[in-house]
């Protein structure tokens, strides 16, 4: 990597996907061989956390098609064994039903599975049956409401709570099937029922990992943006920064409305997300994200 | 099954008033001896020849929809009507190819601005989790099976049949997922192994579990299951549902029952009509493409 590394983050920083694919292509045509496989070589075999492998990381990460990396950012979760970052979650729930799928095409062309067997296959219980239909939902696009249904299954999920039963056929069948209009508009009865949001009755540091990734995807449902600063400011503050949940974000935002979640950080944190990358990430990393923050 | 339209034509056009009386008296399954001295209309069956005229309409716009519309609203209708047409949706949901089951979903979204797991979840019976997660799959279509695992997944099946509670397997998380979302390909070599491992077919041991059988038949073993619906079809004592069930395995599995060289003998003598060319001519132009 060497020396190269800034003039790779230059180039590649600042193109969009249609763009990356055409150097892509160029790469492959001059030095024959695939920009894809020699970023993955160079990730390979590297576990002590350096900052070159950060920097291939995200680099990787930025290059590939975003379906094709974020079936890539799935299949790292499945296998990981320990702590997960529920990016499975993150992903299924705040993609639009065109993304998801084509993350599921993605996943099939590269790993000749589909992503739900995969899913099923890793996890069991509660878990399962929740990452499952997650990641198969297809949800309806329209702005339609049905308010009475709305109340009928804010009363539901109040119900299912309520009684610490997280885990209920209804939470999991009105998550993951209804369209977001209608469960934006099932979480705004609730919280007229309620008196306080949804995602305040969910229990916050629960060791449960099933909980945890239920609050996910009912905050990531609610209001993606809000989720992901809220995301960006954790890995930020607090000792060491956590560096692929900081890439992780400004990589698959970036091209969609990381603009909103700058400003949304900025409104919150009183420091523009820049100022605060630059301060806490350092070298070609910091160059690569904050190339990233200027697109 | 259909009707013969040139005999009808040749028949009543030639009939005078005295010779459609005979017609009438002779027809008991139609028209009954009403007390103010003439033969009546028997209102129960207006609708049996509702059916039979309209099985030729029926082929024709089953035929020129486009397919994604065409299962959209056969799952659509099958949702509506309930339990005993919950096999369609299963016929759907696995014998078409992950992206023409994909279309469906998309075609359902436009006509009827809700996904199919939405209106799927109005189903109370316990069927629901099975049939949602089976319209849920995008499966993977490439070759390439793990032999181990689905040698190993026949297990789980087979212990989920004959050890477990039998009434219980459509609550069966393991079995359901594995027949969710595991790739076709997967299925029928899991299939072969029940068969190697057990001695016994996997399909015959769901003998009596409704759509459970169905979903193996029409993942691992299509053309069983394509033949059976139209075997019942054509009995002697088939209800309306079977007889519909020709039209629609006829116009939507065409190029497959060409391929798996389906004599159309049987149907031959029964059907009538135009309904009887278009259904003969559809699987004998089959396999242009």
């Amino acid at each position: 990597w060497g020396t190269d590394e800034k003039a790779i983050i230059a180039v590649l920083g600042r193109r969009n996907a249609a763009q990356r694919r055409q150097i892509r292509h160029a790469y492959e045509e001059i030095y024959q061989e695939d920009l894809i496989k020699r970023l993955e070589s160079e990730l390979s075999g590297h576990f002590e956390v350096t900052n070159g492998t950060i920097i291939a990381k995200a680099v990787y990460r930025w290059i590939l098609d975003p379906p094709d990396r974020d079936a890539v950012l799935a299949n790292v979760e499945l296998k990981k064994s320990g702590n997960k970052d529920h990016v499975i979650v993150e992903i299924s729930c705040t993609k639009n039903p065109e993304e998801l799928l084509a993350i599921r095409r993605a996943y099939h062309a590269r790993y000749k599975r589909s992503l739900e067997e995969e899913v099923a296959y890793h996890t069991k219980g509660d878990t399962r049956r929740l990452l499952v239909a997650l990641v198969s939902a297809f949800r309806y696009y329209g702005e339609e409401i049905n308010t009475t249904l709305a109340k009928s299954e804010a009363k539901k999920l109040h119900e299912a709570i309520k009684d610490k039963k997280f885990g209920n056929e209804d939470v999991i069948r009105i998550l993951s099937t209804r369209s977001i209009a209608q469960l934006q508009a099932t979480f705004n009865c609730y919280r007229e029922q309620e008196g306080t949001s949804i995602t305040k009755n969910l229990p916050k540091d629960s060791s449960d990992e099933y909980i945890a990734m239920l609050r996910m995807a009912v905050r990531c449902l609610k209001d993606p943006k809000k989720y992901f600063e809220k995301v960006l400011r954790r890995s930020i503050e607090g000792i060491g920064t956590d560096e692929d949940a900081l890439t992780r974000v400004i990589v698959t935002r970036a091209e969609k409305d990381l603009k909103e979640i700058k400003e949304l950080y900025h409104k919150r944190n009183n420091v523009p997300l820049d100022k605060a990358v630059d301060k806490e990430t350092s070298g070609d990393y910091k160059d690569m994200l904050l190339t990233l923050l200027g697109n | 099954i259909g009707v013969d339209e040139k005999s009808l034509i040749s028949i009543l056009t030639n009939s005078n008033e005295e010779h459609k009386r005979s017609l009438r008296k002779g027809s008991s399954k139609l028209f009954i001896e009403d007390e103010n001295g003439f033969e009546r209309w028997d209102q129960s069956s207006i609708k049996i020849l509702k059916h039979q005229f309209n099985r030729f309409r029926d082929a024709v716009v089953l035929s020129l929809l486009h397919p994604w519309e065409r299962d959209a609203r056969l799952i659509e209708k099958a949702i509506r009507k309930g339990p005993k047409h919950y096999n369609v949706i299963v016929e759907v949901a696995c014998t078409r190819s992950s992206d023409q089951l994909l279309g469906a979903r998309k075609a359902y979204h436009s006509l009827f601005h809700h996904s199919i797991e939405e209106h799927l979840t109005h189903i109370k019976g316990r069927e629901r989790k099975l049939l949602v997660a089976l319209v849920s799959a995008y499966r993977y279509e490439g070759t390439g099976v793990n032999e181990d695992v689905a040698k190993s997944e026949s297990q789980i099946l087979y212990e989920a049949i004959n050890n477990g509670d039998k009434n219980k397997l459509l609550d069966h998380e393991d079995a359901i997922m594995i027949l969710a979302t595991r790739s076709k390909q997967h299925l029928q070599a899991l299939y072969r192994h029940y068969s190697q491992s057990y001695d016994k077919n996997l399909a015959q041991d769901l003998e009596g579990e409704g759509i459970l059988k169905d979903t193996v038949e029409c993942l691992c073993t299509p053309q069983t299951y394509f033949t059976r619906v139209l075997e019942a079809a054509v009995k002697e004592d088939a209800d309306e549902e079977s007889k519909r069930a020709l039209t629609r395995v006829i116009v939507t599995q065409k190029e497959q029952l060409v391929k798996e060289g389906f004599v159309p003998n049987k149907i031959q003598d029964i059907l009538l009509g135009l309904y009887k060319d278009f259904m003969l001519a559809s699987i004998a132009s089959g396999d242009i493409k």
